[in-house]
């Protein structure tokens, strides 16, 4: 029988691949640039959050593009926590792609690897959400770490009057995960809108820019938040990624540095009357 | 059974041949993807689509296939059309893609998908292979809807994420069933329409 023969077996193969591919391709092609915008949405709509600029009850997604217009997001070098202008096309830089790429990211040492990063990018971006005057009222850092099941990704708001005044002062204003895998009721609680409103009014350091935040089972200071229940494991995890973003190995160098600047603003005159 | 008339092959797999609740396929899914209304809906439109489709499209080279590569092309044609589906999903339902995330790749998986390709698109014409398609996607989302309204109305006390039933935690007066949240609900509910369905129809006692 014709139909069994090799030769068109071998047709049938190759054609229905290449209509098949041809298929995918121009679906996954035409489609990438509503999918980016989704994504880079989703994005935004997180940093606003995690600055308590977004809430889901009171704004949509046509919100964003406006409530977005005040923050100005710049490119760090991480090791010395300078503005970088490494990059001719920063918007085209990928702070996940280069934690991959060798000759972007540094291995950090496991000692101070506490949140468990193994590979860290060597720029990172952070965003300045700026008040009406155009004065810094919040930082917006993105963090990730290990949690029970995944890496959680977030970003984290810390509150740009106070970070000016000392590093003991300085103020946590939000915490945010967009893309998790914890265990839904328990590590998943990380998402409860009730747990990450009790980070609002934290504090950060302690007077010697050491990270002093952490998850205990019943929070009592200022330096403290409750631990999420039956997450034990997630709730450490937050605990370490936090030490591991604003310590020497994350944010930290730059943290200070924006500190001197948001200083000079200040004794600049007009800002703090 | 009658394979013949275009409305029995459409209307069949809705009660009478139905591919979760008598055939007991591609329960996987329905396990997964109920908890909320809106997740169930956007996956019960992508199974159709595929379904339809793929039946269409295997049912259109039925002559051409080889028969010693025909699961082989089957499995390809409904592979590529389960990405395409994905990446529309992903392109304009972005909140709900996250949430399906695997769920909508492992459709390919399915067996009602392959089940129909092997079993029906080979031997008919393009029409009745598009309506039966049409008809099992159908009979999948209609046991797949009860079950996401069963699930979300009495596990959040919401339809489409609005409220139905007002929670104690929102200071209302319903207490939500937990169990319902978690994926062996889905077992029990099927279980029950089920059961329900061939006390209805005692004729698809003991067939499977």
């Amino acid at each position: 029988m014709q139909r069994e023969s090799g030769s068109h077996i071998f047709k049938v193969a190759v054609v229905l691949c290449l209509v098949c591919s041809l298929l995918v391709a121009m679906s996954a092609v035409g489609l990438r640039g509503q999918q980016q915008a989704n994504k880079e949405l989703f994005k935004r709509k997180n940093i606003l959050a995690a600055a308590g600029l977004f809430n889901d009850r009171k704004h949509t997604d046509s919100d964003v593009e406006a409530l977005f217009a005040s923050v100005e997001k710049r490119l760090v070098e991480l090791d010395t926590g300078q503005y970088s202008d490494a990059f001719a096309d920063p918007e085209a830089y990928d702070p996940r792609k280069a934690s991959r790429d060798p000759a972007l990211s540094d291995v950090i040492a496991p000692e101070k690897d506490v949140a468990g990063v193994k590979r860290r990018e060597q720029y990172a971006f952070v965003y300045l959400v700026k008040d009406a005057s155009g004065a810094v009222d919040q930082v917006v850092l993105p963090i990730r770490g290990y949690g029970l099941w995944s890496t959680l990704r977030g970003f984290l708001a810390l509150d740009g009057k106070t970070l000016a005044r000392s590093p003991g002062e300085t103020r946590i204003r939000g915490l945010t995960y967009y893309e998790h895998g914890e265990t839904p009721g328990l590590g998943g609680e990380v998402d409860n809108p009730d747990w990450k409103a009790t980070w609002n009014n934290k504090r950060a350091f302690d007077d010697n820019w050491d990270v002093a935040i952490r998850l205990v089972k019943s929070a009592a200071s200022d330096y403290e938040v409750d631990a999420l229940a039956g997450a034990t494991i997630t709730s450490r995890g937050v605990t370490n990624m936090l030490r591991y973003w604003l310590g020497e190995v994350g944010f930290g160098p730059f943290l200070k540095n924006l500190q001197q600047e948001l200083r000079r603003a200040d004794t600049g005159g007009d800002k703090n009357a | 059974m009658p394979k013949s008339k275009g409305k029995d092959v459409l209307l069949n797999p809705l009660f009478n041949n139905n591919p979760i609740a008598l055939n007991v396929l591609g329960i996987c899914s329905a396990l997964a993807v109920t908890t909320k209304l809106e997740t169930t809906v956007v996956m019960c439109l992508a199974v159709i689509v595929v379904v339809a489709a793929s039946n269409t499209s295997v049912s259109l080279i039925r002559s051409q296939i080889p028969n010693s590569i025909r699961i082989i092309v089957q499995m390809t044609i409904i592979a590529s059309l389960v990405i395409v589906v994905d990446q529309f999903i992903r392109a304009f339902a972005f909140t709900v893609s996250q949430q399906l995330s695997v769920f909508v790749g492992l459709i390919i998986t399915n067996c009602i998908v392959m089940g129909q390709a092997e079993g029906f698109a080979m031997k008919n014409n393009v029409r009745l292979s598009f309506l039966d398609g049409l008809g099992n996607g159908i009979g999948y989302s209609v046991i797949l809807l009860g079950v996401g309204i069963l699930r979300e109305l009495f596990g959040s006390g919401k339809l489409f994420g609005q409220t139905v039933l007002e929670t104690t935690s929102a200071g209302g007066a319903y207490v939500p069933n937990g169990l319902m949240l978690l994926p062996p609900s889905a077992f029990f509910i099927i279980g029950l329409m089920i059961w329900a369905l061939r006390t209805w129809k005692p004729e698809q006692v003991g067939r499977t």
